[in-house]
């Protein structure tokens, strides 16, 4: 299939654009995405195009807009709502978690909520503590939302076209360090499933497992270990909730070791729980150790040095890699 | 608040037996619902909207298919103002399958998407939001219909109440917000939680029509909304609507209310909302007390078969339970 480059930022404009087009009831809410067309420019032209019905901005008020959002994929509409960053999420968790996650259970399964927050996490640049967080462990431990963490722009279009077809509440986390990304998308209907990982590097001796912006950052290290001999499956989950366990258990045991590489700080994070599937379904299969490549267990600092130093760098993936390695029983005889 | 006051425009007979007629069945639902309870039938939290029925009867009077309601914690009397099945909600209540939510959500859940009922809700509060959401959504779909959040004075001290009624000012959402003022969050005084009991000016505050009304005098409850219906379907909502009213007992069926002054309660049960329906029935539009009875021999009879219904009704198993897990 035809496809060009677009910046991970576009990508995420043609699938709104696209959804807002085919459905009538898609509309996005938030703070300075209409005429402004967002802080990451995600939003713009849409505006113009579908009037300020559709397009609007918001007062300062996380809780409100997202409790709003949830009652209006209630009612049955589909809602977008952008939060400037996931750091301003927390204020609406009553919305996400008590109301969108609760509901179709409460209702016996006879009511849906349709409902998409888009927002954006990570570190980036010395935005201090209370914009550089990584949080999709506190929406991965509530039952009954979606979380969604593409890399890549046609990930990124493709997962957040699906999730405007979907019936379930969509925490969609973009990353700040991303926007600016290129890659090649799909020409045409292009929609990314739910609960269908990506082998973005294919590898024989470890399979990675990381997701947004660790994945770029995966794959730098995979690209230096290649130099050195050492052949890296890099596998990006694109969706936690639900997550590809069949994809992730196949590699790993495939490669029989596996190293998993998140920016969250460690307590408590996805890929502990990720380790903990690994290790209840595939422990046999396994020649070393699980590796966890994760943010250290502090608030993000604003000295960029520290900031750096306080979540995963590309070295900390390749001395990963090379502990599993080292680790395994061939080597430990020999050793 | 005009008590006291003679009606001027007395509203249709057959609004005022409607209202009546609601009014009663929430008082029979309560009262009897409160009996299963304390034979074990019922389990979990019930929290009785007793006193309060005058509010719900004449709000939902007001309203018409297609239009939305949210409810709160107190919700039995919403749901059966807006038509719900009692049959389901009693079934609901004993943990049925047969039940509005299949024995999934209990009292604090009910809701019905198939009619426009968001629900009840366990978080005190987040029906404002939901329902302001609800009223976005139709706009969005060209639609007028007007959706009401029932709320309570303790959730006017959350920060969703400002939040969302703000944004349902800016956008002129069709959404009335019916703040019903019973003067405790759940056991604290409202002169206890802000310092000006008046909530209705909070409205006012934000540049949104308000309005106070006597929430125990069902049929002025009922002008009121009309008024705040016209109002949005005009395009000029949301509305306001402060209804004072008071609690019968306590906050639920285990709280004794001892906090509840002895002539508070007295002044209130003297201006009984069912007994004001009832009343107006018979003065304004001239209803016979057999006529009346018949009414009230019918909620009887109504509740008495939910039960029944809900007694047989299948147990959930575990095999539907795994079923219904899917997916999450």
């Amino acid at each position: 299939m035809a496809e060009r480059e677009l910046m991970y930022r576009e990508a995420l404009r043609e699938a709104i654009d696209e959804e807002m087009a085919r459905d009538p009831t898609v509309f996005i809410i938030g703070e300075g995405i209409a005429e402004r067309g967002g802080s990451y420019k995600v939003t713009e032209g849409l505006l113009a195009k579908y009037g300020p019905g559709r397009v609007r901005d918001t007062p300062i008020a996380e809780a409100g807009m997202i409790g709003v959002g949830v009652g209006a994929a209630i009612a049955g509409a589909r809602p977008i709502v952008e939060i400037l960053y996931v750091d301003f999420a927390m204020l609406g968790m009553d919305m996400i978690v008590n109301q969108a996650a609760k509901f179709r259970l409460m209702t016996g399964g006879e009511g849906r909520v349709p409902f998409v927050m888009r927002t954006q996490g990570g570190t980036g640049g010395g935005v201090a503590a209370q914009h550089s967080q990584s949080l999709e462990a506190l929406f991965y431990h509530i039952p009954g939302l979606r979380v969604i963490m593409p890399s890549t722009p046609a990930d990124a279009k493709g997962l957040l076209k699906y999730a405007l077809r979907q019936p379930d509440p969509v925490m969609f986390l973009e990353h700040k360090h991303l926007y600016m990304t290129k890659g090649m998308v799909p020409d045409g209907e292009h929609i990314v499933e739910f609960g269908k990982g990506d082998i973005k590097r294919a590898g024989t001796d470890v399979t990675v497992i990381a997701w947004s912006n660790m994945v770029p950052r995966t794959l730098e290290a995979a690209e230096e270990l290649s130099l050195q001999g050492i052949s890296v499956e890099v596998i990006d989950p694109r969706t936690l909730v639900p997550l590809d366990r069949a994809m992730i258990l196949a590699s790993v045991s495939r490669t029989r070791r596996c190293v998993i590489v998140q920016e969250a700080n460690r307590r408590g994070g996805v890929a502990s729980d990720i380790c903990s599937i690994i290790l209840e379904e595939a422990f046999w299969e396994l020649d070393a150790p699980i590796e966890i490549v994760a943010g250290l267990d502090i608030p993000v600092p604003f000295n960029l040095a520290l900031e750096k130093a306080s979540v995963p760098q590309k070295d900390d993936v390749i001395a990963a890699v090379r502990r599993t390695l080292h680790e395994s029983p061939v080597a430990r005889a020999a050793g | 608040m005009n008590e006291g006051k003679p009606i001027q425009n007395a509203p249709p007979r057959e609004i005022l037996e409607k209202i009546f007629r609601t009014a009663y069945k929430i008082r029979v639902f309560e009262t009897e619902g409160i009996k299963l309870y304390r034979q074990g039938l019922i389990r979990g939290y019930f929290h009785p909207y007793l006193g309060q029925e005058g509010i719900a009867a004449g709000v939902c009077a007001a309203l018409k298919d297609g239009d939305f309601i949210a409810s709160t914690h107190r919700g039995h009397g919403h749901c059966i103002a807006w038509g719900a099945s009692v049959r389901k909600m009693v079934a609901e209540l004993l943990q049925k399958e047969t039940g509005y939510c299949k024995g999934y959500g209990g009292s604090m859940h009910i809701a019905d998407i198939s009619t426009g009922n968001l629900g009840a809700n366990g978080i005190v509060g987040a029906g404002t939001p939901l329902g302001v959401g609800a009223a976005l959504a139709s706009q969005v779909r060209g639609s007028d219909a007007v959706t009401v959040t029932f709320s309570t004075d303790g959730a006017s001290n959350n920060g969703t109440f400002l939040e969302s009624l703000n944004l349902a000012a800016i956008w002129n959402l069709n959404f009335i917000l019916v703040i019903e003022n019973n003067g405790y969050a759940v056991s604290t005084r409202i002169d206890e939680s802000t310092r000006d009991t008046d909530l209705y000016k909070r409205g006012l505050a934000i540049g949104v029509e308000s309005h106070q009304v006597d929430g125990n005098d069902p049929v002025e409850v009922h002008r009121v909304t009309m008024q705040a219906v016209k109002t949005c379907r005009a395009g000029k909502g949301p509305v306001l609507i402060e209804a004072k009213t008071y609690r019968h007992m306590g906050h639920h069926v285990n709280d004794p209310g001892k906090y509840m002054p002895e002539d508070e309660l007295a002044h209130y049960k003297a201006r009984d909302p069912v007994d004001r329906a009832r009343a107006a029935l018979k003065e304004m539009a001239g209803f016979s007390d057999a006529e009346i009875g018949a009414i009230e021999a019918e909620a009887a009879a109504e509740f008495a078969d939910a039960v029944e219904f809900s007694v047989k009704s299948p147990e959930v198993t575990a095999e539907s339970f795994a079923a219904f897990a899917q997916g999450y």
